[in-house]
């Protein structure tokens, strides 16, 4: 369907709303023209890199592809460059500065030398703390990187085809199509 | 600098309903002029997007920061996204005046709307003729139901419209192509509706202008499930412009096709009061033409239409062509929506679907009916669906890791959702009217914006929550959360009214038949005639009010009657 309340059922069902790219993450953010921001901000290869790392860690690679395989990394960087405000921007952007920060406070070094058990355990903790804040109506910027790494993970080609099934002329409608634990969704809900 | 040109017959406007009276007179015999606006798009070809994949934009289908700066109106609501991008008219060189919100959506390119509807096409019923008469609204419909339902009929049998027989007096039955299946979870909601309410209420398969049988005669394929219609359609299994009328239109071989042509006003002859043609203003050179007929069609949907009534013979009346029967601009309706109730259904996780569907389910209005009096008048429906959860859920306790990834991978639980669409009264006050101080790109007054719901619809939207959450919960729905998401007019792209069909000319803008009183070789059959709105998509309507008014003005013609 596309009919719009059925987007904003999902929306409704899925608590918090996607954030940039939509209308519906709130008009205070979207309201006129917002200002642009004194300087462009702009990601670094590493950036690209650390960001493609932290993904891999929420979606990793299997005996099916992970994130990195869907260049997620440059994904995040696109959307984020061209689809959020400036103010999520500099959320965004200093959330990678506080990432790293907070890995050398915590391991004495940058996340790219964490070992992946460390990783798991460090982002695993950044994702409880970040779901924390979201409850109390704070934007954490590790919500915005999961929510882009699932978004742009599963909207890939190799997450769409290789993770999630997607056929693109169905052809015909089935409305009791039998299923049995381990197959895998539709790419697109309807 | 000018020309003239002559034409039988110019229709302005080449969307739903301009289509329709593109085809209908062409195919009488006349030679038509068929005006736009904006842009052509050629069926198939000028689909640009119709074979892309999520993944083929680079933003995923969202818009980007600039495209929100760009479209201020758009942007209130998922209208604005990646795919559709350049399908919506230039909020810079067309605005409008908002003395209070108004979200106007408009199609400005060969096809209008008809590429970017809903699709959804239900019948007004002989109650909804009667109710303005019966309650003391507005004006009385200047026609009721036997005179529309043989053009119920023959418009739903050309469009191809999917569905099934209800043998309901409110939601009357029409000429259906099979429908498009409910899943397993809908259809066992719908049993316990059913079942709950003694089958005063009814989930049924939505009625949409999909069709599910190839029409070979008009170069259609059925519907391949992609449920990608907004992009254009490459198999023609919806309805529009492109894939039913126009084709039509232009094997007569009598169409004249004008992209880029604003029509600026329906010029006057106050000797004969009657219309001798219109101005245009080519929307690339500027340069300005004027083209005669004997019959014209305002069909450039319900506000531009009104607008260029109120831009015409304002030497005569400075209200425009129309205003003396004091309602022109006036009894803007829409449908108001954005408010229902999703829950979960258990059971059923042996079962998924295959295939993604152009339409859901429909619940029929059942509030108002018989002898029931609610503290307002009136109805609505719903419409929905059911379906797994897809990744994008709400996974918080799954953290990270293979665990997520493993568990994304399969669908979600079943849930189930619907929002109502209610009717709008008509009312005098919700108005648009000229606003001569701001201009368009081309130099032209623009339309500004008047318009609230009031106490009836207010009043209506409570029940339009509590009941979808009763009916949710009547079927063992599980955790039902009602909502209401707000409303402003305008959200529901179903403008209506402004040049309302009445029986008198003190009263009304066209009569009957479509015609304008003050000049009856004009005629109005977008959603501007509307006299009221009912509670059901209203295009099928248009569809049905164009070929009735085009075979009444080729009759007229015939016996010299519009001269």
């Amino acid at each position: 369907m596309n009919r719009r309340e059925l987007l904003k059922m999902i929306a409704a069902a899925t608590g918090t709303a996607m954030i940039g790219g939509t209308a519906l993450s709130g008009t205070a953010l979207l309201s006129g023209c917002a200002s642009r921001p004194q300087t462009a901000l702009v990601f670094s290869d590493q950036d690209i890199l650390l960001l493609d790392e932290v993904a891999e860690t929420i979606l990793p690679r299997t005996e099916t592809p992970g994130a990195k395989d869907a260049k997620v990394g440059e994904f995040m960087r696109v959307f984020v460059t061209d689809c959020y405000t400036p103010e999520e921007q500099v959320i965004f952007h200093k959330g990678l500065v506080s990432l790293e920060e907070n890995c050398q406070k915590n391991y004495n070094r940058s996340f790219m030398a964490l070992q992946p058990n460390e990783r798991e355990a460090f982002i695993g903790q950044l994702d409880k703390y970040a779901i924390a804040q979201s409850s109390t109506g704070n934007t954490h910027y590790f919500t915005m990187v999961k929510q882009l790494t699932l978004f742009g993970f599963f909207t890939s080609e190799i997450g769409a085809t290789q993770v999630l099934r997607h056929v693109s002329i169905p052809g015909y409608f089935d409305g009791e199509l039998p299923y049995k634990p381990g197959d895998r969704a539709w790419a697109t809900r309807w | 600098m000018s020309s003239t040109q002559h034409f039988d017959a110019i229709v302005v406007g080449s969307g739903i309903s301009g289509g329709w009276a593109a085809k209908e007179l062409t195919e009488k015999g006349l030679k038509v002029l068929l005006l736009e606006r904006g842009r052509n798009i050629e069926h198939i070809k000028d689909y640009v997007n119709a074979h892309k994949e999520p993944w083929n934009y680079p933003h995923r289908g969202r818009p980007t920061d600039e495209m929100k700066r760009n479209h201020p109106v758009l942007q209130r609501d998922f209208v604005l996204n990646e795919e559709t991008n350049g399908m919506w008219a230039n909020e810079q060189e067309s605005p409008y005046v908002e003395k209070k919100r108004f979200d106007w959506y408009r199609g400005y390119h060969v096809g209008g709307r008809s590429l970017l509807w809903g699709r959804q096409s239900y019948r007004l019923s002989q109650r909804d003729f009667e109710a303005n008469l019966r309650e003391g609204v507005a004006v009385d419909w200047p026609i009721r139901y036997e005179d529309i339902a043989p053009w119920y009929d023959y418009v739903e049998t050309y469009a191809g419209i999917a569905g099934t027989v209800e043998g309901l007096d409110h939601l009357p039955d029409g000429k259906f192509l099979p429908p498009v299946e409910l899943n397993i979870v809908e259809k066992d909601v719908a049993a316990r509706i059913k079942k709950a309410y003694g089958g005063k209420r009814l989930m049924i398969h939505s009625r949409t202008a999909n069709i599910t049988q190839p029409k070979p005669e008009q170069g259609r394929t059925n519907c391949q499930y992609r449920n990608k219609c907004w992009l254009g359609c490459p198999f023609g299994a919806y309805f529009s412009t492109q894939s039913s009328t126009l084709p039509a239109a232009m094997k007569t071989g009598n169409l004249t096709l004008r992209p880029f042509s604003i029509v600026s006003q329906v010029l006057y002859d106050k000797d004969k009061k009657r219309a001798r043609g219109v101005e245009v203003i080519d929307a690339e050179t500027n340069q300005t033409y004027e083209f005669t007929a004997n019959v014209i069609f305002l069909n450039a949907s319900s506000f531009n239409s009104t607008w260029i009534l109120m831009n015409s013979a304002t030497d005569i009346w400075p209200g425009g062509l129309g205003s003396s029967s004091g309602e022109l601009g006036h009894n803007v309706m829409d449908h108001h929506f954005r408010v229902g109730a999703s829950g979960m259904v258990e059971g059923f996780e042996d079962k998924y679907y295959y295939g993604r569907r152009p339409a859901g389910f429909y619940v029929p209005r059942f509030r108002n009916l018989g002898d029931e009096k609610r503290n307002y008048v009136r109805g609505f429906g719903y419409q929905g669906a059911a379906s797994r959860d897809d990744w994008n859920r709400d996974v918080a306790e799954m953290g990270i890791g293979a665990n997520l990834k493993n568990a994304l991978a399969e669908p979600g639980a079943w849930s189930i959702g619907m929002t109502a669409f209610g009717e709008m009264l008509p009312h005098h006050d919700n108005r648009i009217y000229l606003d001569r101080s701001v201009k368009d790109k081309w130099g032209l007054p623009v339309l500004a914006m008047d318009v609230e719901i009031r106490e009836n619809e207010k009043a209506m939207r409570k029940d339009m929550m509590q009941d979808a959450i009763d009916m949710f919960e009547a079927a063992g729905v599980k955790n039902v959360k009602g909502a209401d998401w707000g409303y402003s007019p305008g959200m529901g792209i179903h403008d209506m009214g402004t040049a309302r069909m009445g029986r008198d000319p003190k009263n009304s803008v066209p009569n009957g038949f479509n015609q304008v009183l003050d000049a009856p070789n004009v005629f109005v059959t977008d959603g501007a005639c509307m006299t009221s709105a009912s509670c059901v998509n209203p295009s099928l309507t248009y569809m049905a009010l164009t070929a009735r008014a085009v075979d009444h003005a080729v009759k007229e013609l015939k016996k010299g009657n519009l001269s």
